[in-house]
């Protein structure tokens, strides 16, 4: 139960962290961050076998971030994990930065693969449990996937290779906030039944509330205790979760924000913590 | 590099496909890290006994190019080898952001095999008919374009990519190619290959273009016009000094290539020429159109990528030379 406390209480630093990064510049994908910021921290706080002295250990479970937007809340993470110092965060998007708007894996320790091209990160995260797979490794290989993401088609392409290949050490999320850039996913694109889609085209597919740790933890051993299908955990999230000037906006993706709305939504989820 | 030149104007007696298929077969028992990924092409490029003989090594991605890209480059990331296949026009223009981003951006490490280039495509028609899959590429940054003439230089690009890191995309023709090159003969990646040496014009050649070079050679010294070749099969980098070098030495330019002539092996020579040795050029290749239906023969004919053509055209820039 203490460790599940402190996944919580990372997911909240995660949130600050972020907020504290982004508010040097008054701006970025802020949405997406926040929604993906309880998964992060039950990935890096709890469920995978990482060594942050140690990035390129081969032995490490591996993490793509295919939504590539994202990065700022990952970055996050690995820097709170000791992957780089934590000052570094406030250079996030700033010239000459190791923290890019999206991930890079040649510019920031930790990042395993380059995203930011929506429906990518499916297939290189399959590639590398694939090959993890081919070389007899027992690695875990995570995913996440943003549901405007799921637009595109690589996506479903990834979709039927995962489960033809047995790749059961694959574990993918998707963050359905129900939200993309230019409004709600059910008007622009409506995606249906996701868990059922990802059941059909042979994955093992739950959902869970995406917020709560235990339940996101509680899924990915579900995962772990079958053989045979790769893993998809539907996370239902809120875009802008836990920062009061994103959650419930509209265009929520990428936002501009003042420094008083920034140390605001930072004293709020200080508070919470306390 | 070290290589010799045969100049009988034979076909080969191996198809390239099955070059190919040896070639990755004598690879992968020297190391079991080389995986062929394929996009439902596995008949077509002779690789079925391949995959019969090495499943481990074999993974048949279905008809989903974008995909195989990306799981080419996630495989290279825990250490494998991959070496991905489909017709060249698929490879390129369906997967551009995957080789862009999860390739090249990401410093990930494939080679990937282009097939049909060009003309060759013959009767699958102008949809599969790659003019511009060297164009396509070439704006990407550090990436490696590869068009091997023959068996010989192809089982050489094949062996040496192996041991390198980065995104190769190696054009290959699948049927028997003229022999250009003696048995074990190698090349430098990077490096053009001398042909033919020459003092009044040189042409420049990649792919079916070299032999096509190597016949207008023979006609245009029987009126008396010292002609070299110049064979450059690393379409990117391209290799300036022996650019320059040619041209400072001739003093004229004809490429010969199976290709659109915006964003191939002309468009890569006229940048190097206006930048370090201005003088008269011509590109012959596909002058900006798509291909059609028809026997490799015709579709030589039909956009001008015979002997006849490349005299006529050498003729021409050399009256601009002595101008």
């Amino acid at each position: 139960m203490d460790q599940n406390k402190d996944v919580v209480k990372f997911a909240r630093e995660i949130r600050i962290q972020t907020l504290k990064a982004l508010g040097g510049l008054g701006f970025g994908h802020i949405g997406g961050a926040m929604s993906a910021a309880d998964v992060l921290a039950v990935l890096y706080g709890k469920a995978m076998n990482i060594d942050p002295q140690n990035p390129e250990w081969e032995g490490r479970d591996y993490f793509v971030m295919s939504k590539g937007h994202a990065g700022p809340a990952l970055y996050s993470a690995l820097a709170l994990l000791g992957y780089f110092p934590l000052e570094e965060l406030k250079t996030i998007n700033t010239n000459k930065t190791r923290l890019p708007s999206h991930c890079d894996r040649n510019s920031t320790p930790g990042i395993d693969m380059s995203t930011g091209a929506l429906g990518q990160g499916i297939s290189t995260a399959i590639g590398i449990a694939h090959g993890n797979k081919i070389l007899k490794k027992e690695n875990y290989t995570y995913l996440l996937l943003g549901d405007g993401e799921c637009d595109e088609g690589q996506v479903w392409e990834g979709a039927l290779y995962a489960p033809q290949h047995k790749l059961d050490h694959l574990i993918a999320f998707i963050d359905f906030n129900k939200q993309q850039l230019d409004g709600y996913t059910k008007d622009i694109l409506d995606l249906g039944d996701l868990r059922q889609k990802f059941a059909d085209f042979g994955w093992y597919a739950l959902e869970v509330d995406g917020h709560d740790a235990d339940a996101v933890y509680g899924a990915i051993e579900k995962v772990k205790g079958q053989t045979g299908k790769p893993g998809m955990i539907v996370l239902d999230t809120q875009k802008g979760k836990g920062c009061h000037f994103a959650e419930g906006v509209l265009y929520n993706h990428h936002m501009t924000f003042t420094k008083k709305q920034c140390e605001e939504a930072i004293a709020l989820l200080e508070k919470e913590g306390e | 590099m070290n290589h010799a030149v045969v100049k009988e104007h034979k076909i080969e007696s191996i198809a390239m496909r099955d070059a190919f298929a040896e070639t990755m077969a004598d690879l992968v028992k020297e190391n079991p890290r080389i995986m062929y990924l394929e996009a439902d092409l596995m008949n077509s490029v002779g690789m079925v006994g391949f995959s019969e003989e090495f499943p481990d090594n074999t993974v048949n991605c279905g008809i989903q190019e974008a995909n195989m890209v990306g799981v080419a480059a996630g495989m290279s990331a825990v250490g494998l080898i991959p070496y991905t296949h489909t017709f060249g026009c698929f490879a390129t223009r369906r997967a551009l952001d995957q080789i862009f981003l999860s390739g090249a951006f990401a410093k990930t490490n494939i080679r990937m095999l282009g097939s049909d280039p060009g003309v060759t495509a013959a009767y699958n028609g102008a949809t599969h008919m790659p003019f511009e899959d060297v164009g396509l590429l070439r704006g990407i940054p550090g990436i490696t374009i590869i068009e091997p003439v023959d068996s010989v230089m192809l089982r050489d690009m094949i062996r040496q990519t192996a041991e390198m890191h980065g995104i190769f995309y190696i054009r290959l023709s699948r049927k028997n190619a003229v022999k250009v090159f003696a048995d074990g003969s190698v090349f430098e990646i990077g490096r053009a290959v001398k042909i033919k040496e020459g003092t009044d014009i040189t042409l420049i050649a990649s792919g079916i273009g070299v032999d096509e070079a190597m016949k207008a050679a023979e006609d245009l010294e029987k009126k008396n016009i010292s002609t070299a070749v110049l064979n450059i099969f690393t379409l990117k980098p391209i290799d300036k000094d022996a650019i320059k070098e040619a041209a400072e030495k001739t003093g004229a330019i004809v490429t010969v290539e199976n290709h659109n002539i915006h964003n191939g092996l002309g468009s890569a020579v006229a940048e190097v020429l206006a930048e370090c040795a201005p003088v008269p050029m011509y590109r012959i290749g596909i002058e900006d159109e798509f291909g059609e239906v028809g026997s490799v023969d015709y579709l030589k004919e039909r956009f001008g990528l015979t002997p006849a053509n490349i005299v006529k055209q050498a003729e021409a820039v050399l009256k601009r030379k002595l101008r």
